[in-house]
């Protein structure tokens, strides 16, 4: 990407891999358990984050120098519960199946970590622009978590990929039955564990 | 370290903003909200009467209206299954007409062809919500729909598949002498040979509670209409 610097490739692509919000810093575990039974949920969940989460780094970025510091953590507050409302309205607005099934977790994304963790340890220091692609990058790392963990839950939980069927007619008819314990939290668990054990492999980090 | 006056100033300033822009918000998008919600609603009557969008014509919210104002006519009635006349499904407020209950009536071709009543309780983590269709005789299951709940999806959930919601068709909730006994939602598969297989239908494997609650509720709601119903069963029609 010649599009952007050295610097600002490192800012977007260090949460995807190395410092990723979930596997690595173990942020947002909560949310990431409850809309992973489905892939579609998944999505635009990672979409409504993303969207949250840039927007808020870049409006908290380019207020940094004006925010009074003892008010710091309740500006930003208020600012992300604002576009989080936001989100959660125009996605009923627009996108009312899906949102029906996201329930409160649209709601919920005040309270995920990564919203206000990236506000105070980044945006408050950084450029908008940086910190755009901070919130563009953590929002991702997230997502693409997501994204992982749901496409394992509902294949195996519910033998589809997406809202498509893809075990055929078939193997039900002959004993094969969905893995129920995929669709409840714990299945979220043992396939995050998996993913966090993997990315370690890979990313080649060790503990101390 | 800035002084109080600026703080306040600030603070004031940004509330001020981020409520002027929420409640722009939510006022311009009211109206789609609301429609989405009527919509959703009007859909799952249709479904529960056994409509469905075809390659021909998918289900937009423009059809969805045009089908329902086509084909459904609503009724009221009260604690005794008379119809209340002058009154619509809109004119009940839930809080003041404990005694009115709406029923939605399918025509085709001039004949009556199915009733749909709205039925409610809680299963396991929530309350449903949905539609109960039953056809002309008043005493057969003619569909099943439930358009909000909060149950595990996968578990609970799944009373909102299409698998599950046709084991209801075909159902009857009478015995042969009349008596009103409900539909009951079985642990596992029905037994066929049972002779009480006419009134049962498969369960949602670990989802025992939701399925607890479905029968209780769902025969709660038949008995406020029983009489409804008792009436288009023994005079052939309402």
């Amino acid at each position: 990407m010649a599009l952007l610097s050295k610097k600002s490739q490192v800012v977007l692509n260090d949460p995807l891999m190395n410092n990723n919000p979930i596997t690595l810093q173990v942020l947002g575990i909560c949310s990431a358990l409850a809309v992973t039974v489905k892939m579609d949920t998944a999505v635009v969940m990672t979409l409504a984050v993303v969207a949250v989460l840039s927007v808020s780094n870049t409006l908290i970025a380019l207020l940094r120098k004006l925010i009074p510091s003892k008010v710091r953590i309740i500006v930003q507050l208020a600012i992300i519960a604002s576009l989080v409302i936001l989100t959660d309205q125009i996605l009923k607005a627009y996108m009312y199946d899906i949102s029906k099934q996201l329930s409160v977790f649209v709601g919920l994304i005040i309270t995920n970590c990564i919203v206000m963790g990236r506000a105070e340890a980044f945006a408050m220091q950084n450029t908008p622009g940086k910190s755009f692609l901070d919130g563009l990058g953590n929002g991702l790392g997230y997502g693409m978590i997501l994204i992982v963990v749901s496409f394992f839950r509902e294949l195996l939980g519910s033998g589809s990929i997406y809202g498509f069927q893809v075990i055929p007619d078939s193997f039900y008819a002959a004993g094969y039955e969905n893995m129920g314990l995929m669709v409840l939290s714990p299945g979220a668990f043992i396939i995050l564990g998996l993913i966090v054990w993997v990315q370690r492999i890979v990313a080649n980090i060790e503990e101390e | 370290m800035r002084s109080n006056t600026y703080t306040l100033i600030f603070t004031s300033i940004v509330t001020i903003i981020l409520g002027f822009l929420l409640s722009l918000a939510v006022t311009a998008l009211k109206e789609r909200q609301d429609l989405n919600v009527e919509i959703d609603i009007k859909k799952n009557i249709l479904q529960s009467l056994d409509f469905g969008p075809s390659a021909k014509s998918p289900w937009t919210p423009d059809t969805i209206q045009s089908i329902f104002d086509d084909n459904i006519s609503s009724i009221v009635i009260n604690a005794k299954g008379e119809t209340v006349i002058g009154k619509s499904p809109e004119d009940i407020n839930p809080d003041v007409d404990l005694n009115l209950y709406p029923v939605y009536i399918k025509t085709m071709d001039g004949e009556i062809n199915g009733y749909a009543i709205p039925i409610s309780g809680k299963g396991l983590w929530s309350t449903l919500y949905g539609y109960f269709a039953v056809e002309s005789d008043g005493m057969t299951v003619k569909g099943i729909t439930f358009y909000k709940h909060g149950e595990t999806p996968g578990l609970g959930g799944e009373v909102e598949k299409p698998w599950f919601r046709n084991n209801f068709k075909g159902k009857k909730f009478v015995d042969n002498d009349g008596n009103l006994v409900g539909i009951q939602i079985m642990k596992g598969s029905v037994d066929e040979t049972s002779p009480d297989a006419y009134h049962q239908v498969d369960g949602i494997s670990g989802a025992t509670m939701t399925s607890k609650g479905l029968n209780n509720f769902l025969m709660d709601d038949l008995k406020i209409y029983e009489s409804f119903f008792n009436r288009i069963r023994t005079d052939g029609g309402a």
